[in-house]
């Protein structure tokens, strides 16, 4: 049966290690006033639940927990919906094991 | 910061980067590996299953002292619903030979030793540092790249591109498209601690024996996916990955996947009781011959995942990564010892090698 997922993923990212790069964010996301279809699938797509929506029904990221994957780049960078790139050298998740 | 100029950049330090750069350090060239991550290994992620062909072909000694875990004595396939599972599974112990064809490994202890054998090599390896940039001359040559440390620009004859999965280089620089959503697979994994005995109890294994469990069915809810279970030396490396298209499509989401796959009454056991230390996600190329780009250009080649080189069926990516590395360093060597510029037509040898 469906689990919660918001629960279980904030469980999973405690795990991991990371280095936040403070107010540089290396996924941003294009302003809009109605979400297209690949922002809107983000919600559910983001291994580590990065893409919220907003009370104003604006999909936002928050990249701290951001697993670096890629898989929003492949769905929402071609269209302009996001900038996508790698935190600066050394920032960013620290696998430990990977 | 580096006023000098190399024969050969190498961009990323995993599997492609590491047997790129070690292959042309030790025929002499002068050659600056960059990584973004704090060591090589750090931001990797694979199952992972290393191949000691591929790897005996760079380092032949290897089982010296590389950080290897379990090699593999058994190989299970399962197809699931959701309470049962049927399967083939193939065991020898013939397996246990002297030299053992493959191993599973942690791919961040793994790469760090990898990366020291490159240093060792000659190579100047400098971590922590994103290339954000291609630098290409007014003919579209590329000439080398622009990092994010100060004065970040630094020039070679040839880049060699092995920025993974996700390279950002290549694509911003129009020398190969974006991985397309129905070309790539998402996949997490998490890392499941058990004591020695209770894994070696759990699967039926002794000393380093190891096993692998791939399994596809009900678990992927319709999608293109599979999941698996490697056992290492004190962990299990448990995870499921589907095509980023058919997670746009289905609005499944990863981790739910994850939760119940390890839910499923054939897993369950296996895990009970783990400690779990990470949890990691990563792109696996999945379009197949078709999906391979351009290999090579003037003063550029790419390999391993940014060149989508993948066998997706049989879980092979990093040892083809190894393995278009060192040919591509290769093709640069020789190309350097007839004082060859480094030209798209004298590099497309790395292709015909």
């Amino acid at each position: 049966m469906p689990s919660e997922p918001s629960r279980r993923v904030e469980d999973k990212l405690f795990y991991n290690r990371y280095l936040v790069d403070s107010g540089r964010a290396h996924i941003k996301v294009r302003p809009h006033t109605t979400p297209s279809s690949r922002l809107l699938s983000m919600l559910k797509a983001c291994p580590a639940r990065c893409y919220e929506l907003s009370d104003k029904g604006h999909v936002e990221v928050t990249v701290d927990g951001c697993i670096e994957c890629g898989t929003c780049r492949v769905i929402c960078e071609e269209s302009g919906d996001i900038e996508w790139s790698y935190p600066r050298g050394g920032y960013g998740v620290l696998f430990k094991f990977g | 910061m580096i006023e000098e100029r190399f024969d050969a950049i190498v961009v990323g330090a995993g599997m492609g980067g590491n047997a790129a750069a070690l292959t042309m350090a030790e025929r002499g060239l002068k050659v600056l590996q960059l990584e973004r991550g704090e060591y090589s290994g750090s931001k990797n992620v694979q199952g992972a299953i290393l191949y000691a062909d591929m790897l005996e072909k760079l380092i032949p000694d290897f089982r010296e002292d590389a950080p290897l875990e379990r090699h593999l004595v058994e190989q299970r396939f399962w197809i699931v619903d959701e309470r049962s599972h049927t399967g083939i599974h193939y065991r020898s112990d013939d397996f246990n030979e002297e030299k053992p064809n493959r191993y599973t490994i942690i791919r961040a202890q793994f790469d760090k030793w990898f990366s020291q054998k490159v240093r060792e090599a000659g190579a100047t390896v400098l971590c922590e540092t994103t290339v954000t940039e291609l630098l290409q001359d007014s003919h579209g040559r590329v000439v080398g790249v622009r990092t994010d440390r100060d004065g970040g620009e630094i020039h070679a004859d040839v880049v060699v591109l092995a920025e993974g999965v996700n390279g950002v280089l290549g694509t911003g620089a129009g020398l190969r498209g974006r991985p397309k959503p129905d070309k790539v697979a998402l996949a997490v994994k998490e890392m499941h601690f058990l004591s020695r005995e209770t894994i070696d109890a759990r699967f039926n294994l002794k000393g380093d024996e190891g096993l692998v469990i791939e399994a596809a069915g009900t678990i992927s809810r319709g999608m293109t996916g599979m999941g698996f279970i490697y056992s290492n030396k004190e962990c299990i490396s448990l995870g499921i990955g589907c095509l980023v298209a058919d997670f746009q499509r289905t609005g499944e989401t990863p981790y739910g996947l994850l939760e119940s796959f390890k839910r499923h009454p054939s897993v369950a056991p296996l895990i009970e009781g783990s400690e779990v230390k990470e949890y990691s996600a990563h792109l696996i190329p999945e379009g197949g011959y078709k999906a391979i780009p351009q290999l090579c250009g003037e003063g550029w080649v790419v390999v391993g995942d940014a060149a989508q080189l993948n066998n997706a069926i049989h879980r092979e990516g990093s040892n083809l990564a190894m393995t278009s590395g060192r040919i591509a360093a290769e093709a640069i060597c020789l190309i350097k010892s007839r004082n060859d510029p480094m030209t798209a037509k004298n590099l497309s040898l790395y292709k015909n090698c």
